[in-house]
């Protein structure tokens, strides 16, 4: 049990990153974010490159990932979803163009790196046992503490700072926001850069555990959506809870229900159609955000 | 005639010339065989692709059209396998039977909006490829093969459809069919737009209170609207499980739930023919690019960006400019 539990707060916590530069994105400019899994394998194979390959010191390969998202957080957010919702007559044309950049991304990864599953040296040896209640290994338990470290440097920034008050401010009312004196303009793209970022944080941060693949974006994209879901679009503590809970349940249920399979997956979706039927807000959004 | 204007019903023809007969004479001249299958898909896309804009219409985004797909695939190969159904006979139950699940799932479901609805719908997609893995009717991850062709239909001796298996050629048969369905799913789709429920839908997509509070059933109009956009929707996949002769959990995923969406999108979603000229252009266009080999992605998906960055209304806004005709 006790192993359950933690692997669901390690789990939980990368979760968590995830669905938080989604969450905010989505709140910011109202766009659901498709090439955010392509953002998070990007940012794995930056992290790879430099520290697997280069010998660049860890932390300034994650330096690295985040620099290199955020960058591209910007261009895509100023040259194309910007001019986009400002020359579309319905807002979900940014759909469309979430999903081709998402395409791009998986072409330009394709070249670059390549379709093999690649894997870098692990940050510290060692696996910590508890009296065989609990096996997690030292990297683990680490890249645990820096994701959890990371939300709550978020949390900061988008609480006591001029920058995230402004960022909460867009994300409540764009109009008022405006009206108040607030760059509309350059804080979404600040916003966007600072989703894309965390999105390239967590990539480097697992590529050390999971190591990273072409093929991983998709379904990342899918499951940020569905923690989204459960806390609530646009919402920042609904997307750590919906983290947490979507992590939580994967660990219980692989360790339950292994024999069957995919069985889990099944349940969770399930369970969470019903539970949007019930309450279509999720935990904590606003209705019909 | 029937309130067209002659220069509708001259372009009605003139599509309808092209596709009947010019294609068929194009592809005999260039040899290029392999066209009519790329075509055929495209048909029976576009056919999805019609139920996606259907739910569009009424202000839903839908990215769920991969699960009734699927299950219309499933359905029709199931009973011409299992019990030994006719596959023409298989064809409406594959669609009543997607059309059926639409109202169970629709009636919770069509009550959120937005993003909401947008991505429960991508679940269900991913629900039903967990479900197909899973049951033991659909023989999980093997899936069902070796589907037999459709057999041919007469009528007190006289045959109205000829049996596929004894044709020399059917992938011109399979093109054919699926031209006659995708044209009567756009007829229907045209005729219900321009009637009292299309102005009805025209209303919802507005302001849903509004509509609700002059008196429109919302709550009824939008399970009807599900029900026939889930109908193409399992009418297109059932034709496709026939042509592949076999159905898999991965025959429909949330990649194609995606691009069925991205169809409306590029051809504009105020245009009843936008989801066709969208799905030829997307997926004739990705054919095409073959050629390029591993650029292939590239290039498509640049082209994707330049079109949405620069025409965000879709394709057919270029034709009628801003504001346009429906």
């Amino acid at each position: 049990m006790e192993q359950i539990l933690a692997n669901g707060v390690y789990l939980g916590s990368q979760y968590a990153m995830i669905a938080l530069g989604l969450t905010l994105i989505f709140a910011l400019m109202n766009v659901l974010n498709f090439a955010h899994g392509q953002m998070y394998v990007i940012g794995g194979f930056v992290t790879y490159t430099f520290y697997g390959q280069w010998g660049v010191p860890f932390v300034l390969a994650l330096v690295m990932s985040c620099v290199t998202l955020a960058i591209l957080g910007a261009l895509i957010e100023k040259f194309l979803f910007a001019p986009v919702i400002k020359g579309s007559a319905r807002e979900e044309s940014t759909m469309l163009l979430a999903a081709g950049i998402a395409f791009f991304l998986d072409a330009v990864i394709l070249l670059v790196f390549g379709e093999k599953q690649r894997g870098v040296p692990k940050i510290v040896d060692g696996v910590f046992n508890w009296d065989f209640r609990i096996i997690m290994p030292y990297d683990r338990i680490l890249i645990c503490l820096l994701a959890i470290l990371s939300i709550v440097a978020f949390i900061g920034l988008m609480q006591y700072t001029k920058t995230g008050r402004a960022l909460r401010a867009l994300a409540q009312d764009r109009t008022a926001a405006q009206l108040m004196g607030v760059n509309v303009d350059r804080y979404s793209m600040i916003g966007f850069a600072l989703g894309a970022m965390l999105a390239g944080l967590v990539g480097g941060l697992l590529v050390t555990i999971t190591g990273v693949n072409l093929g991983m974006g998709g379904p990342t994209s899918i499951k940020a959506f569905m923690m989204v879901m459960i806390g609530g679009a646009g919402v920042i503590s609904g997307a750590i809870w919906g983290g947490i809970i979507l992590g939580f349940m994967e660990a219980i249920g692989l360790a339950l229900l292994y024999q069957y399979g995919d069985i889990t997956y099944l349940l969770i979706f399930v369970s969470l159609m019903i539970f949007l039927a019930i309450r279509p807000q999720g935990l904590m959004g606003k209705p019909w955000g | 005639m029937f309130g067209f204007s002659s220069k509708q019903l001259i372009g009605v023809g003139l599509f309808l010339f092209a596709i009947f007969i010019g294609v068929p004479l194009v592809i005999g001249a260039t040899g290029r065989w392999d066209f009519y299958f790329t075509l055929t898909s495209v048909a029976l896309l576009a056919i999805a692709s019609a139920g996606v804009w259907l739910t569009f219409y009424i202000g839903r985004i839908n990215i769920g059209q991969g699960a009734f797909a699927l299950i219309g695939a499933y359905v029709s190969a199931i009973l011409v396998v299992k019990a030994g159904w006719s596959f023409w006979i298989s064809l409406p139950a594959a669609g009543l039977f997607a059309a059926v699940v639409a109202v169970l799932i629709g009636l919770p479901i069509l009550r959120l909006r937005g993003v909401y609805f947008a991505m429960i719908t991508l679940v269900l997609t991913q629900v039903v490829t967990l479900t197909a893995l899973a049951l033991p009717v659909t023989n999980g991850a093997k899936g069902i093969s070796n589907i037999p062709l459709p057999s041919g239909i007469s009528v007190f001796g006289i045959p109205i459809l000829p049996d596929f298996a004894a044709m020399e050629n059917t992938k011109l048969a399979f093109y054919y069919t699926a031209c006659i369905i995708m044209i009567l799913t756009y007829a229907a789709l045209y005729r219900l737009v321009n009637s009292r429920l299309g102005h009805l839908c025209r209303s919802m997509q507005q302001n849903e209170e509004l509509a609700s509070s002059i008196g429109v059933n919302i709550a009824y109009i939008r399970i009807v609207i599900f029900a026939i956009s889930s109908f193409f929707g399992g009418l297109g996949g059932a034709m496709f499980g026939s042509i592949a002769q076999s159905v898999y959990p991965s025959s429909f995923q949330v990649a194609d739930s995606v691009n069925f969406m991205l169809n409306c999108f590029l051809g504009g979603l105020g245009y009843v023919f936008g989801p066709m000229l969208g799905t030829l252009v997307l997926y004739f266009g990705w054919d095409l690019l073959f050629e390029f080999g591993k650029y292939q992605m590239l290039i498509y998906s640049t082209i994707l960006i330049v079109i949405i960055r620069f025409l965000p209304n879709g394709l057919l806004s270029i034709r009628f400019g801003k504001g346009g005709d429906k």
